[in-house]
């Protein structure tokens, strides 16, 4: 971004250019967001600048699940009320929110932090796939529950879960694919009802 | 304006990026523009209306507006989906290998109806319960052929002469086979056993069911597929992504 160097002073510019950097911000919203910061009291500036620090200094992978955590093991799965027979693979960490949100499922989680897309050049190696190997060699576990997105990574994602999982005798679901709750059969594409018409379930 | 504003099209969705919050930007393959990049707006949520209809490997027909920069995608329906393609990682996978083939190998807004029919073509075999490699090699064969890097086949292209029922080498750099003599001179070359060239030579010059007669061993399929990837990595200088996890696939499954 180019901000006047000479004009401004060079904190002020700094900020601009930092904002500047961040998803949805142009440099006039990078602008008003730093003047407003200027005009706001020091105590508010200082509570944002720690909110940030923290994020990186506070914030670590669970040694289990792979989510984000502040605490190792992560509060779910060091919450014994929890099924831990039961393990959830999501491709993201934000994946793991609409899940807890449902208040349906009391599993433990696996983040992969991805999914496979051979013409990115990502791969098992790049995701936690190891990690979630591992562990179901105890024994512990006996569902493994994929939930990567029903796209073609995702499913792709799932197959190949699948082919690895299979061998360990541990059972292996997929969450149901089909249409969405409010919306129009009209629109739907074949795949999705197909689908859909494969896990029609008696009323 | 001189051109209308909305347009209709086939295409093949050769490659997705996510855009902002939940919109994707496609590069996709028609019969009258060539390559294009569209955005597909929306496409992440899970009530999209386009969702389905534009994902990898779909060929549907489209609806376009023109946009400043890029086109967008205002309505969509599949024409075929290439289901059994997939349902099965290994097909899926030769697919998506191939939707790199195409997108590194074309410029955009170059109309090819050839290459989109030979693409079509393609998937529609791959989504058959047969052995996949062959269509695999017809498919980078005739790609190649098509775009002007056919491989000379029927005589040495060093020495032109006529090849002998042995061992010969490949070239990329020649672009095609070197005789047992000048294949020694050339460091760069690899030896091609007589089987691959005779299965190189027709399936040059023939259509997908003859393709599909022939019975190759997995020696000679992975000979083969080794031939076509140096011919492409030297072609494009570089290796395509996906051949890493083709190559993983087929390690894990145990195949060679």
């Amino acid at each position: 971004m180019s901000t006047d160097s000479t004009s401004t002073a060079e904190p002020i510019s700094r900020l601009i250019e930092e904002f500047g950097k961040l998803p949805g911000i142009g440099p006039k919203s990078a602008q008003r967001l730093t003047y407003y910061l200027l005009r706001s009291p020091a105590g508010e500036v200082a509570a944002l600048a720690d909110a940030i620090r923290n994020l990186k200094e506070k914030l670590a992978l669970c040694s289990v699940c792979l989510n984000i955590t502040d605490s190792d093991p992560c509060a779910v799965c060091r919450d014994a009320e929890r099924d831990h027979t039961k393990i959830c693979v999501v491709e993201e960490p934000i994946d793991i929110l609409p899940l807890e949100r449902t208040k349906k499922y009391k599993g433990l989680y696996h983040v992969l932090h991805g999914v496979i897309s051979p013409s990115d050049g990502i791969g098992p190696d790049e995701l936690k796939i190891k990690e979630l190997l591992s562990r179901l060699n105890d024994g512990m576990v006996t569902e493994v529950i994929l939930a990567t997105n029903p796209n073609l990574e995702g499913e792709a994602t799932a197959m190949y879960l699948q082919r690895l999982v299979a061998p360990l005798g541990v059972r292996i679901t997929r969450l149901a694919r089909g249409l969405p709750y409010g919306a129009d059969l009209e629109y739907a594409d074949d795949v999705t009802l197909s689908r859909a018409l494969e896990g029609r379930q008696e009323m | 304006m001189t051109s209308p504003r909305t347009y209709q099209t086939e295409a093949i969705v050769i490659k997705r990026i996510k855009l902002g919050e939940a919109d994707r930007i496609l590069t996709i393959y028609t019969p009258s523009f060539g390559k294009l990049k569209a955005v597909a707006k929306g496409t992440r949520r899970p009530k999209s209306k386009l969702g389905g209809h534009v994902e990898l490997l779909t060929h549907s027909r489209l609806m376009l507006a023109r946009g400043r920069n890029l086109d967008i995608i205002t309505q969509a329906q599949t024409i075929d989906n290439f289901l059994p393609i997939k349902d099965d990682l290994d097909r899926l996978s030769r697919g998506l290998y191939m939707a790199e083939l195409v997108d590194s190998f074309t410029g955009e807004h170059i109309e090819d109806r050839h290459l989109f029919d030979l693409l079509l073509e393609t998937l529609k075999q791959l989504s058959q319960p047969t052995y996949c490699e062959p269509i695999l090699r017809y498919f980078e064969l005739n790609l190649l052929d098509h775009l002007g890097y056919r491989p000379q086949l029927q005589h040495c292209t060093e020495c032109n002469s006529p090849l002998n029922p042995e061992t010969n080498f490949f070239s990329p750099k020649m672009g095609g086979i070197l005789c047992h003599q000048c294949g020694f001179k050339e460091p760069m070359s690899r030896p091609l056993s007589l089987n691959a060239l005779k299965v190189l030579r027709l399936w040059q010059n023939c259509n997908f069911a003859a393709v599909l007669k022939v019975k190759i061993n997995r020696e000679l399929a992975a000979e083969l597929e080794q031939v076509m990837r140096e011919y492409i990595k030297y072609l494009l200088e570089k290796q395509l992504k996906s051949t890493a996890w083709l190559d993983r696939l087929k390690t894990e499954s145990g195949q060679v």
